[in-house]
């Protein structure tokens, strides 16, 4: 997740404080990693040190000035090409899931690398059946339904990968031990 | 249990034990040299979704097959409520099949000639059910499947999603304590597999339906409470598939 453009996309509706932007966040992308406070504010200072959003104004609701802030022209722009721009198709193979794996076949062998990929497997069906059961409440929102796909498509991904890949680094184990 | 026993009655099982719902004992099968199954047990427990998955080819539609008595293994046994399905003659397992159990598979095989609302009617016909009675049930079904509408129409009419909608409920009309899915939504496009899925899902569980789901697919799997993996004929612990067969 890019923080930065999320807060800009954030603001693209109208100028917000800090408080208004952790909220809008917590709301719109409620299974996003948690942002805090901390994060919006130091955001929002590298956007306004960047001329992407300016101060649009305080106000005072029973406690201490709030600035609130609105994206500037640039911003736009800049959220406008971040979001016309494809992501890197592969983007989880530097990921924990492939060094465990790579490492565990290559330094423990076949028997514990396939204990190790039985295990993980497993989690990874409990996670989807998980996701499977949030999409298919009856209360789900159509975000909730997107966000379990995004996370069903993964896991799947990575079933057929463990898989696939088990095969392959076996193959490869017979062929050095060979040597 | 509802009348399985109406043209020959289920032979029991001896000696009667604490059995599962519906179980898979040893069960082997090959089609000519070729095997399909090499000593599959397992136990599916009332009211359950579980799902089989494996590798093309590995036998899981001949698992399915075989429990829900459209074919007989070769050695084995099955036992439904204490019951041998393996061993009952044709007759029983058909009556089985029209009262206890409901088949669904990948393709609808609707009946072409016949409207929505006859063929979801079909299997209550069959069972003696009155032909008024049949329909209005029928009609009740497909209107929990969202596809009332369809009722007049030919299979010829519809799309794969409205087609497959309609053999859900026929496959559910006469509410089998069983339902076996081969593939359910293997000819569909993703999203209208997936609301075919939803329905089945949510009216199964509804009924308190146990439903067997034969499926290759990891994401039609995430509806099930439960998984076995097949591998060459046998259930993979492991639920590896192939990979752990060839390391």
């Amino acid at each position: 997740m890019s923080t930065p453009h999320v807060v800009m996309g954030l603001l693209a509706s109208g100028p917000k404080h800090g408080y208004d932007l952790k909220r809008a966040h917590d709301v719109r992308l409620p299974r996003a990693k948690p942002l805090a406070f901390g994060q919006v504010y130091a955001t929002l200072g590298r956007l306004l040190r960047d001329g992407l959003v300016v101060a649009a104004g305080q106000d005072r609701d029973g406690g201490p000035d709030r600035t609130a802030y609105t994206l500037t022209d640039s911003g736009l722009a800049a959220l406008m090409t971040w979001m016309r721009t494809v992501e890197p198709p592969m983007p989880h193979l530097g990921g924990t899931l492939l060094t465990k794996v790579v490492v565990t076949l290559l330094v423990a062998g076949v028997d514990q690398a396939r204990g190790f990929l039985a295990a993980q497997r497993e989690a990874h069906v409990a996670r989807l059946r998980e996701l499977t059961a949030v999409k298919t409440d009856p209360e789900a929102t159509l975000g909730d339904v997107i966000a379990a796909d995004y996370g069903i498509a993964h896991l799947d991904a990575d079933l057929r990968w463990l898989t696939t890949t088990l095969d392959r680094v076996a193959d490869l184990h017979r062929e050095v031990t060979a040597e | 249990m509802k009348a399985p026993q109406k043209d020959a009655p289920l032979r029991s099982t001896s000696p009667p034990g604490p059995r599962g719902f519906l179980q898979a004992r040893g069960l082997v099968r090959s089609y000519g040299h070729t095997p399909a199954l090499r000593g599959v047990t397992l136990d599916v427990r009332e009211g359950e979704i579980l799902a089989v998955t494996g590798p093309s080819g590995c036998g899981k539609s001949t698992l399915l097959h075989c429990l829900a008595g459209i074919l007989r293994p070769d050695a084995g046994e099955v036992v439904y409520r204490d019951h041998r399905i393996d061993t009952a003659s044709e007759g029983a397992r058909a009556a089985l099949r029209r009262t206890e159990f409901g088949v669904l598979f990948q393709f609808g095989q609707l009946v072409a000639e016949l409207t929505a609302v006859e063929n979801v009617a079909l299997p209550l016909l069959l069972a003696g059910t009155g032909r008024r009675e049949a329909r209005t049930a029928a009609l009740s079904w497909l209107d929990r499947l969202g596809v009332a509408e369809l009722a007049d129409q030919r299979p010829g009419e519809m799309s794969g999603g409205q087609q497959q909608r309609c053999a859900v409920a026929r496959a559910l009309v006469t509410e089998p304590r069983v339902l076996f899915c081969d593939e359910p939504t293997g000819s569909l496009d993703s999203l209208t597999g997936e609301q075919v899925l939803g329905h089945l899902v949510r009216l199964a569980r509804d009924q308190r339906t146990t439903v067997l789901l034969v499926t290759h697919d990891p994401r039609v799997a995430g509806y099930a409470d439960r998984e076995i993996v097949l591998r060459d004929g046998v259930v993979d612990p492991t639920g590896l598939g192939a990979a752990a067969a060839r390391a």
